[in-house]
């Protein structure tokens, strides 16, 4: 069995950022990606960040990831695995993986679970078939593999991503018939949504799916106005021919893990679902699991690093690692924190945390 | 459908090798997913449910979801969005929970 410090799993910005943190204060870290390569979201975001300057805003999301793992290579005390996933943390302090075919199991001091968070989907009439996928399924194949998900799109859900990935699918040379949004306002930030307008692809607010139609793959979506009540009003329907539906309607974290471990969680529908309790330094109700990043409550990719920053430093804190800058470098974080959530755009993220947060840190 | 020219994007070179997806021989770029290399030849179905046998296509693309289980190389619920292609891999639509043994 594999002895280490500290067991991060997931290679996101949290998972990386804590793997940086953690690693630098002297921990020996052993980093766990069930993928095949390192970033997690970012590698597919070729979109230049909002955010803080310290997180990188106004940089494109796949060059974000390079830096973070160009700082990572530099650690000597850091080893990665790729193609490994975490399966279960068990009550004598096992983490058991599958890494390729082989199954091993590794005994960490401290575990940071950086999982981040998985795709929801919709309720309509066939809406398994081959055509319909999630935003970043879309985002992966085209911008990580140069592949294109289907000739023409129907995009559901106006927020950000919903917004963003409409544009990515335009460059990579996919025609968008339409963006649809059952609210009856555009969520997105006004220049993406502005951006997306000019380039001749309607927003449509108000509108849901009725049902998704085709034999043995999408061949069309019928659309329908919805009324102040949300519900579907007759005799609105209107059709796409389209042999792909993206849909866009947020994440919930992936927080298996952290139920099987048995920490205390909480449904938190302002931070995409069940979320676990946590304490200012990310620890958990199990004395020895941290958490950072979307799977903590879904949010963006700054304050995942920020997360996965003081996650890191916290869980090498409580291995007795030391560093003359510890105490600025944790002060430093929580103020970043703190700072990206005051915008009023985070006040639903900030209403959520509350539900969740354990007394006091370290 | 491959892309053929991106505004901000490159891909890298990767070299071509074939691959057998029911019993028709496909080409495919060594190391991308199995995924990518099926959407790339066209192919959307992958998989058949185990009540209803409705086809299933990709939906996650990050091991998540088990839309895309299928058979490679006689291994049922293999993760194609996630599982690198190499020359000479068999895959085939697998049809419900597939067999073990
Ligand atoms: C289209 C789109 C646009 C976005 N734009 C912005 C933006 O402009 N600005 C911004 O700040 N944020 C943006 N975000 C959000 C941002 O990408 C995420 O909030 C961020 O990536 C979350 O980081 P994370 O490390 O928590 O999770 P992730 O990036 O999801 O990484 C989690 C990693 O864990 C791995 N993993 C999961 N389970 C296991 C397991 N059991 N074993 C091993 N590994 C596992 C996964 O494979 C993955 O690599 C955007 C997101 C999307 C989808």
């Amino acid at each position: 069995m594999r002895q280490t410090d500290i067991a991060i799993v997931g290679a996101g910005p949290a998972g990386l950022m804590a793997a940086i943190q953690a690693a630098e204060m002297g921990a020996q870290v052993l980093l766990l990606e069930r993928a095949n390569e390192l970033g997690g979201q970012l590698i597919k975001q070729t979109h230049k960040f909002f955010g803080s300057r310290e997180e990188y805003a106004g940089e494109r999301g796949f060059e974000i990831a390079h830096k973070l793992m160009d700082q990572l290579v530099q650690l000597s005390n850091v080893t990665v695995w790729k193609n490994a996933t975490a399966l279960g943390y068990y009550p004598d302090g096992v983490l058991s993986v599958k890494q390729g075919n082989s199954f091993c199991l590794v005994k960490p001091k401290k575990l940071i679970v950086a999982t981040g968070a998985s795709e929801k989907t919709l309720a309509f009439p066939n809406n398994d078939l081959p055509g319909i996928y999630g935003a970043g399924a879309v985002q992966t194949l085209m911008n990580v593999y140069g592949v294109k998900p289907a000739d023409r799109v129907l995009m559901v859900g106006a927020g950000n991503i919903g917004v963003i990935v409409a544009y990515q699918l335009l460059q990579a040379g996919v025609e968008v018939a339409a963006i649809i949004e059952a609210a009856p306002k555009i969520g997105a930030y006004w220049v993406h949504a502005s951006k997306i307008q000019r380039c001749g692809v309607p927003i449509l607010t108000g509108h849901t799916i009725k049902k998704a139609y085709g034999t043995d793959r999408l061949s069309g979506v019928t659309v329908c106005r919805l009324d102040e009540k949300w519900n579907q009003i007759p005799g609105t329907e209107q059709d796409f021919a389209v042999d792909g539906l993206c849909l866009a309607v947020g994440l919930s974290p992936l927080t298996e893990l952290l139920w099987q471990a048995g920490c205390k969680m909480e449904f938190v529908p302002e931070l995409g679902g069940y979320v676990p309790w946590r304490n200012a330094d990310l620890l958990t109700t199990h004395h020895n699991i941290y958490v950072a990043g979307d799977v903590a409550g879904v949010e963006e990719a700054s304050a995942a690093m920020v997360e996965g920053k003081l996650a890191g430093l916290a869980a090498a804190f409580a291995l007795r690692y030391q560093s003359e800058n510890f105490a600025a470098l944790y002060h430093e974080a929580k103020s970043q924190l703190n700072a990206l959530r005051s915008a009023p755009v985070s006040a639903k993220v900030c209403n959520g945390l509350c539900k969740v947060m354990l007394g006091e840190a370290v | 459908m491959r892309i053929a020219n991106h505004p901000i994007l490159e891909f890298p070179q990767r070299e071509t090798v074939k691959f057998v997806f029911d019993g028709k021989e496909v080409t495919g770029l060594a190391g991308e997913p199995i995924a990518a290399a099926l959407h790339a030849a066209g192919v959307r179905s992958l998989h058949h449910s185990s009540r209803f046998h409705r086809p299933r296509g990709l939906f996650c693309a990050i091991g998540n979801c088990s839309s895309c289980l299928m058979t490679v190389d006689g291994v049922p619920n293999v993760r194609i969005c996630v599982e690198p292609l190499r020359a000479g891999m068999q895959v085939e639509t697998q049809e419900g929970k597939g067999k073990l043994v």
